[in-house]
């Protein structure tokens, strides 16, 4: 295992409009991530490897890029046949890549429509259009995922938390991680109860 | 010579706050120019170009549903605005994004008359930004070709 350099960040961006592609595509990079980009959902699956009706990891599945590692997902919700719900349904479904972050873009503020997004396990929800200060934000959160693979220590999980200036959104997401994580460690040390009661206070308005 | 790379620095710089204060521009634009750099110096002028060109195709294609009275195409005519302001939206361009807005009402009620002169108006309105634009990017031109460097223009 290496180090985590900001080079190392790979994002798949799905948009069905050029335009949007390219201004996404252009943030990405000017955050210092290598971009793929796709004009639909289906293109990202099959750039996953992800057969529409093969959900399983299925060694002989047939991919573009079986070697990328994808580290996040942005993706439209407004997109024609596959929506970037649809996506984000997949991809949670699936064993393999189910861990991968995702995020939901749109142009529309719609609570409803957030709030399925984020219950499906959408990482954030991003109105457009989007800020290069919104990837930053978001890749100082996406850098966790990255450090707990590879120092199993509870304690390292605070660190981003206290990074965050705006940080009731990301706190109730990081509560929404912990809890889903909860069985790979059963033990919760002092630090995350902490923060886990600081959370639920914040939220308790 | 540093005379006119100043003279052109200061022009540019003045040009730039009058088309934000005229609302012509909005904040999204300075975002757009954040993304420029010196690896991708052609960066605004690209996106701006994608953008006036998606206004012509998509005022074309709106013009010809709204055309026969007896059989208006509301959501193809949705569609059009719809994107028309999402991407007006991403470029900044405060004016034609403004004109989308009324035009979404027209269409919502299914007032043709309503959306023809809002189409109009987005027409003239990105026609208008069009050349301010071009403007703006010659004395950037002109600042390059003096050797100069384009100012940071900070509308706050």
């Amino acid at each position: 295992m290496g180090v985590v350099t900001e080079s190392q960040f790979h994002v798949l961006a799905v948009d069905d409009s050029p335009f949007d592609r390219k201004m996404i595509e252009r943030l990405l990079q000017k955050s210092s991530c290598q971009v793929t980009t796709v004009d639909s959902g289906s293109k990202a699956l099959e750039f996953l490897g992800l057969r529409e009706s093969n959900e399983s990891d299925d060694p002989n599945a047939t991919s573009t890029s079986p070697e990328v590692e994808i580290n996040l997902i942005i993706t439209d919700y407004c997109m024609p046949g596959m929506t970037g719900y649809d996506l984000l349904k997949r991809v949670k479904e699936s064993a393999a890549f189910r861990s991968i972050p995702v995020v939901i873009m749109s142009s529309e503020n719609v609570p409803a429509r957030i709030s399925r997004c984020l219950e499906e396990g959408a990482e954030e929800f991003f109105l457009k259009p989007v800020k290069l200060a919104d990837l930053t934000k978001l890749k100082s959160h996406m850098m966790k995922p990255k450090l707990k693979k590879e120092s199993e220590k509870p304690a390292a999980e605070v660190k981003p938390e206290i990074e965050e200036k705006e940080s009731s959104v990301i706190e109730i997401l990081t509560l929404h991680q912990e809890l889903d994580s909860e069985q790979q460690e059963p033990v919760l040390s002092n630090n995350k109860r902490k923060s886990m009661e600081e959370v639920i206070s914040t939220t308790d308005r | 010579m540093n005379n006119v790379v100043a003279q052109l620095q200061r022009q540019f710089h003045d040009y730039l706050v009058s088309l934000y204060q005229q609302g012509f521009l909005d904040n999204q634009f300075s975002e757009l120019r954040k993304l420029q750099d010196d690896g991708t110096p052609d960066f605004v002028a690209e996106v701006v170009s994608l953008f006036f060109e998606d206004c012509s195709k998509l005022i074309n294609t709106m013009s010809r549903s709204l055309e026969r009275p007896e059989n208006v195409d509301f959501k193809q005519v949705d569609s059009g605005v719809h994107q028309l302001k999402g991407s007006s939206s991403s470029v900044g361009a405060r004016r034609v994004k403004n004109v989308c807005i009324s035009f979404k009402e027209c269409c919502d009620v299914q007032n043709r008359e309503g959306c023809i002169r809002c189409l109009q108006q987005v027409d003239y309105e990105y026609k208008m930004l069009k050349t301010k634009l071009q403007d703006l990017f010659n004395l950037e031109q002109q600042i390059l070709q003096a050797g100069g460097t384009i100012p940071q223009v900070d509308i706050n």
